[in-house]
């Protein structure tokens, strides 16, 4: 390869051809237009919206008021609980099923292949509502702790078969030289398996189950399926109601807001964490 | 006398590939058995099998009297005599250095918090890193990093002590901590059978030298024998490919000598240029 079929101009390189303007005036206006259709589009935005109606429909300060403080004693409070259980559970199950998938027992890794895809290809709402309405009917079993014990298995089962794929990816990045390493001390596969792989996969998997968190808190929503009452009910279906009650889109927004409140910075948390792992790496 | 490591014709192959084609050798308590041999040549496999990482083929492993290779042998409890040292130090990174001493003794010798602390230290201040203790393995040079996977072997009380090219992933200048660690180790009578690129230790510290190629082991002796004055062809090659690894021979079979020597050496000749573009 010789100097003179390198692209760039080099000092030794022929300069490449002035085709009328340069890159670096093509880049200019090019973003000049880009900022150009934004403003148009906002101009147009200020203009076309009343914005009286939005204010009055969208942020009426007589509805937030109504909201409280039931939106955060009640409908927060069980959106929290409906979430954080079905995690619980979700967490647990998937931990136990990827180690399955691990295996060297050929059977267990078959029950745990099944399992992942039965609980991946079915949308969370029908396992919720076979696990709410579908059992009991069927065999007369019943969920302890009424709907909160219906949801954390319904909406468990459903996160598991997620969590249990991201758990495999998880003990799979871990270096084999770590359980080499651990079996060369003297510990069993089961012994290198706990102190030492599961305790780096988790590091890795925090970010994706952080995210799984995240997509719970917004399918905690699907729980108003199961017919809930004014003591069981969580934001979305709170704040529906009430706005579907006063005939004003207030009471949504703030349920939007409340959602955001705690996805937002868990979001800001997980990207905080990848570029963390990213450096170490 | 029992041997500390006894093999006898060990096999060992991956699908298809024969790696090892009967070796043959043992080691004695207190010495120091050095295997060199080109890569490839299946040395690691070999220290392996020796605490059975790799299962074998087929053939004998003995080790300090219990025969690895009988399927009845609780090798977790055998592998707890036979510490190891790899080539990329495998320390476990979500653990501090003495931490990384300390687990195995609390989790598998069952010994006490204070005991195994106590141990660690002391370990961690054999290899020179005793004040390392505190730092997570990310926070140390490599050679530091191979100390502590040589102190947290050794705070298992091994009677033999298996390394894989330990100082094969240090940077030049880091090579020597390790290597006098090593020699130390070797001086306090500790059985040790090491994997090694590096022939002036091989030549110092080594009883005996097994020159391997081809998954069979081609010369063995004393090392002023195997590297001083090697008897076989192809340990003759490999020992001046190492040597001197400047006048290697391009693409080198084992037994061609000087054909290619001379004029027909255009590599370095024309890496040359394009180095050049790159530095403008
Ligand atoms: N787990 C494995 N599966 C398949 N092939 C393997 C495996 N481990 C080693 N081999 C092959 O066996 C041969 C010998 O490997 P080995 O690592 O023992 O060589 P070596 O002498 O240690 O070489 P080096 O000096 O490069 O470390 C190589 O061809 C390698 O590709
Ligand atoms: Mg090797």
């Amino acid at each position: 390869m010789s100097t003179t079929t390198v692209e760039p101009s080099g000092p030794a390189g022929t300069p490449p051809e002035r085709t009328g303007l340069s890159p670096r005036k093509r880049r200019r206006i090019s973003l000049g237009i880009q900022y150009a259709i934004g403003l148009v589009v906002l101009v147009a935005l200020v203009i076309v919206i009343d914005w009286g109606q939005v204010g009055e429909h969208f942020f009426d300060p007589d509805e937030i008021v109504k909201l409280f403080p039931n939106i955060f004693l009640i409908a927060m409070k069980n959106t929290v609980i409906y979430t954080v259980s079905a995690y619980v559970v979700g967490f647990a199950l998937g931990l136990v099923v990827a180690l399955m998938r691990l295996s060297s027992v050929k059977i267990y890794r078959w029950i745990a292949l099944v399992y992942v895809e039965i609980f991946r290809g079915l949308p969370a709402l029908l396992v919720l509502m076979i696990i709410g309405f579908g059992l009991p009917m069927a065999l007369g079993v019943q969920m302890p702790f009424d709907i909160y014990g219906k949801v954390a298995i319904g909406l468990g089962l459903a996160a598991s078969a997620y969590m249990a794929e991201t758990f495999r990816a998880g003990i799979e990045a871990v270096p084999k030289g770590q359980v080499e390493a651990a079996r060369s001390l003297g510990m069993s596969q089961s012994r290198a398996m706990v102190t030492i792989v599961v305790p780096q996969a988790l590091r890795i998997v925090i970010p994706p189950l952080t995210n799984e968190l995240v997509l719970l808190f917004k399918d905690s929503s699907l729980v108003s399926a199961l017919g809930i009452t004014a003591a069981t009910v969580e934001l979305t279906k709170f704040g529906s109601d009430m706005g579907i009650t006063a005939g004003d889109t207030t009471p949504m927004i703030v349920a939007g807001m409340s959602y955001l409140v705690i996805t937002v910075p868990l979001g800001i948390a997980v990207r905080k964490l990848e570029a963390r792992q990213r450096k170490g790496r | 006398m029992t041997h500390a490591v006894e093999i006898r014709d060990l096999h060992k192959s991956f699908g298809a590939l024969s790696v090892l084609r009967g070796i043959d050798f043992t080691v004695d308590p207190g010495q120091v058995v050095c295997v060199i041999g080109p890569s490839g040549s299946g040395k690691s496999t070999l220290l392996r099998c020796v605490n059975m990482l790799e299962t074998p083929t087929s053939g004998k492993v003995v080790v300090n009297g219990a025969e690895l290779t009988d399927p009845d042998c609780d090798i977790d409890a055998c592998r707890r005599t036979v510490g190891m040292v790899f080539q990329q130090f495998n320390l476990f990174p979500h653990m501090t250095a003495l931490q990384n001493v300390m687990i195995a003794q609390l989790r598998v010798l069952k010994r006490g918090k204070a005991d195994a602390e106590r141990i660690a230290r002391e370990n961690l201040e054999k290899v020179g890193v005793g004040d390392k203790a505190d730092a997570y393995p990310a926070q140390l040079s490599g050679g530091q990093q191979q100390r502590v996977a040589i102190a947290r072997a050794l705070a298992m009380d091994p009677s033999l002590m298996l390394f894989d090219e330990p100082t094969s992933a240090l940077d030049p200048e880091l090579v020597g901590d390790v290597l006098a660690v090593m020699r130390k180790l070797a001086q306090d009578g500790m059985t040790m059978l090491v994997v090694t690129h590096e022939m002036a230790f091989a030549r110092d510290v080594a009883d005996h030298v097994v020159f391997m190629d081809g998954g069979v082991i081609v010369e063995e002796g004393p090392p002023d024998r195997v590297i001083g004055d090697p008897q076989h062809p192809r340990t003759r090659t490999f020992l001046k490919r190492v040597l001197d690894p400047t006048h290697a021979e391009v693409g080198g079979a084992p037994d061609v000598d000087a054909i290619h020597a001379g004029k027909d050496a255009p590599e370095p000749g024309r890496a040359a240029p394009s180095g050049f573009e790159h530095g403008a």
